[in-house]
């Protein structure tokens, strides 16, 4: 089970213009939509809690290049909303759903770690870490019991590893051979504490060898081994007889834990150090080494048409209505009949 | 009409079930090739195969969670845990995925299941294969929690459960798995969630219980009608959704009530049925209301005789509220 170092130049097929284009597009997207939600959190504007996605663009973005949202399955940890942006949710209802709004994707209810997308098969953040990895066994078996052809992904960070659930799951999973893509963020910290001081096993992707899961190590800054790695896994793991996959995906976080986090635990050394490796500039870069470098004013319209998505997002959040107070009592049950004794005394 | 025990009605249910709907499978420890440590899967391996009679891992957090999956695409799972008291491992999944699905998706979203589970004292388990944990699960907004007392009862509610669009608890009374016999139809009935069954009608003492504690309580109020005293009992069948208005017909009738349930008295579910009486009927009550519940300790083993609310204690609370 050899690790896979994905180094860059040995995986890297030229990349078409168009296609730098929109993997750039859609990473800055999710860039400028953080960077705007960390603003108006500052402000006031979207309560509750808060974990940013700056820094790790390229696994979601790169994950959406090499799957395909109506046939594969997303399922999801609480650093949600670039995934989701990534999936195709318009900016407009995930903006909306950090200022709990009714317009937002699930109603204002869920906020930061509840990005739920049907369309899109996008299972959900869940806010409990760990707890959704056994989902994608489920999501898995269902693909195979109904003899169709999807591939599940499911994403967690370094910390779920030492969670129980995982190691439930992937047994579950190698098992009964089931298309799972197990793809771990690796951001080196849970919460505050650096990975060498919560897992005696630092290499996560060998922690599936106690059931037989490939593993595999990839360069979560680098968009393009990103999209190679889960194309592949995607095809190790899709066919009847396919074996669940897990992918290790070093990358690193520019903010803290949360918007709550002032990241004391880490120097700023270190930090400026991992920005020198910002998916986006490793984008540029490749596309620069391919004879792609795109002209200044070809990244400033993107800059510019990007902004103004952003600005839309925003826009229309804060001027969307709360959920109507009746909301609280919906959804909980099937039918609105249905119990809820509290509701009636 | 065919003579079954509750054992024997689960397993009818589970394959008039299958029969009927190819989205529904059932899942566990050793509910396959084994037929569950209690029988009650026994046969559906060999009917329906692996694929819908799935051996799973021991990992009841893992099993439960991959039922969420599964019924987020469509199926049906009928997960098994083989033990109420091994349910706790699973608390995560139960409480915070299975419970809030559907509200935390805004509706997107919901993992209908059954989640089976055989629950209570009386077969000498001790801590770990005796307790009830129902309040635990009817405190969790989202979930609904069914305890059939009888094989009739057991067989239309647990079909009705798997046809229900939301997800529900169904404890299983082991202690009375074998011992309860009754006739139950061949084929397909549902029993709708939420309707208590009035067992014995009476018109001084209204009895509350559920499950394998209907079997003491029954017993108890026949003798309290042998020493003059005239007692309503009432099988609960369902906790969440709660049959209140046959609670308040009946306690408005008799003005007194016994609530009966094996779990600790401490937040257990009598705790809730006393509250929402005082509240419905409070004008009514003729005499405090009165709970006859296991103690607040852990489960015991040898002393399993004296915790679990056996009728010579029932009775004593029925004469004690008839007197007030």
């Amino acid at each position: 089970m050899p690790a896979k170092a994905s180094p860059l130049a040995e995986k890297v097929p030229a990349p078409d213009r168009e296609e730098v284009l929109a993997l750039y597009r859609r990473m800055l997207l999710l860039r400028r939509f953080e960077e705007a939600a960390g603003r108006v959190y500052t402000e006031g504007r979207i309560g509750g809690f808060c974990h940013l996605y700056i820094g790790q663009e390229a696994i979601a973005v790169g994950v959406h290049a090499a799957l395909d949202p109506a046939r594969d399955f997303l399922v999801n940890g609480y650093r949600d909303h670039g995934h989701a942006l990534a999936w195709g949710t318009e900016p407009e209802r995930v903006m909306a759903e950090l200022y709990g709004r009714a317009s937002g994707v699930t109603k204002g209810k869920g906020g930061s770690m509840h990005m739920f997308d049907a369309a899109r098969h996008n299972y959900g953040g869940y806010g409990i870490v760990g707890g959704q990895v056994p989902l994608a066994v489920g999501l898995a078996f269902a693909q195979r019991y109904r003899q169709a052809d999807g591939v599940v992904v499911c994403l967690f960070g370094e910390a779920a590893v030492n969670n129980g659930s995982f190691h439930e799951s992937l047994n579950m999973a190698a098992l009964w051979k089931l298309p799972c893509i197990f793809l771990c963020e690796n951001n080196r910290y849970g919460m505050g504490t650096a990975i060498e001081r919560s897992s005696a096993v630092t290499e996560v992707w060998q922690r599936g060898s106690a059931s037989a899961v490939r593993g595999e190590l990839v360069d979560g800054m680098d968009v393009l081994a990103m999209r190679d790695a889960v194309a592949r896994a995607a095809a190790e793991c899709r066919p009847r007889d396919g074996r669940p996959v897990l992918l290790e995906a070093r990358t690193y976080r520019f903010r803290g834990h949360s918007m709550a986090d002032p990241a004391t635990y880490r120097t700023r050394e270190e930090v400026e150090q991992q920005k020198k490796r910002d998916p986006l500039n490793v984008l540029a870069e490749h596309a620069r080494a391919a004879g792609l470098e795109l002209p200044r004013g070809d990244l400033e319209a993107l800059e510019a048409e990007v902004a103004k998505r952003v600005q839309a997002a925003l826009e229309a959040a804060d001027q969307a209505p709360d959920p109507a107070p009746e909301a609280i009592w919906q959804d909980v049950y099937a039918s609105p009949a249905d119990p809820a004794l509290h509701r009636e005394i | 009409m065919p003579v079954l025990n509750v054992i024997q009605a689960v397993n009818d249910a589970l394959r008039t079930e299958m029969r009927r709907d190819p989205s529904v499978v059932v899942m566990g420890e050793d509910v396959g090739r084994f037929g569950g440590v209690f029988r009650a899967t026994q046969g559906l391996h060999d009917e329906f195969g692996a694929d819908r009679v799935i051996d799973t891992p021991l990992a009841e957090g893992g099993i439960v969670g991959t039922a969420v999956g599964m019924a987020l695409y469509g199926l049906r799972p009928v997960p098994e845990i083989q033990f109420a008291d091994f349910i706790f491992p699973a608390m995560d999944q139960i409480v915070n995925e299975v419970a809030k699905y559907r509200y935390r998706s805004g509706g997107q979203y919901a993992c209908p299941m059954v989640i089976r589970s055989p629950y209570g004292g009386g077969i000498r388990g001790g801590h770990y294969h005796s307790q009830s944990p129902e309040a635990h699960f009817v405190h969790t907004p989202g979930l609904k929690v069914v305890v059939p007392s009888n094989p009739y009862d057991a067989k239309g509610l647990l079909i009705s459960a798997i046809r229900d669009p939301d997800p529900v608890l169904f404890f299983e009374p082991k202690r009375v798995y074998r011992a309860a016999k009754g006739e139950v139809p061949e084929g397909e009935y549902e029993i709708p969630l939420g309707q208590a069954k009035v067992t014995r009608e009476g018109g001084q003492v209204t009895v509350l219980a559920w499950g394998a504690m209907w079997h003491e309580a029954d017993q108890a109020v026949r003798e309290a009608a042998e020493a003059g005293v005239d007692c309503e009992l009432l099988d609960l069948r369902s906790l969440q959704p709660l049959d209140v208005e046959a609670i308040e017909r009946s306690v408005k009738k008799t003005g007194r009530a016994v609530i009966v349930h094996e779990a600790p008295r401490t937040c257990g579910f009598g705790a809730e049925l006393s509250a929402l009486i005082q509240e419905r009927c409070f004008l009514s009550l003729e005499a405090p209301i009165t709970r006859v519940t296991g103690f607040d300790t852990p489960f015991p083993y040898t002393l399993e005789a004296e915790y679990l609310p056996r009728a010579p204690r029932i009775l004593r609370a029925i004469r004690e509220v008839a007197a007030f």
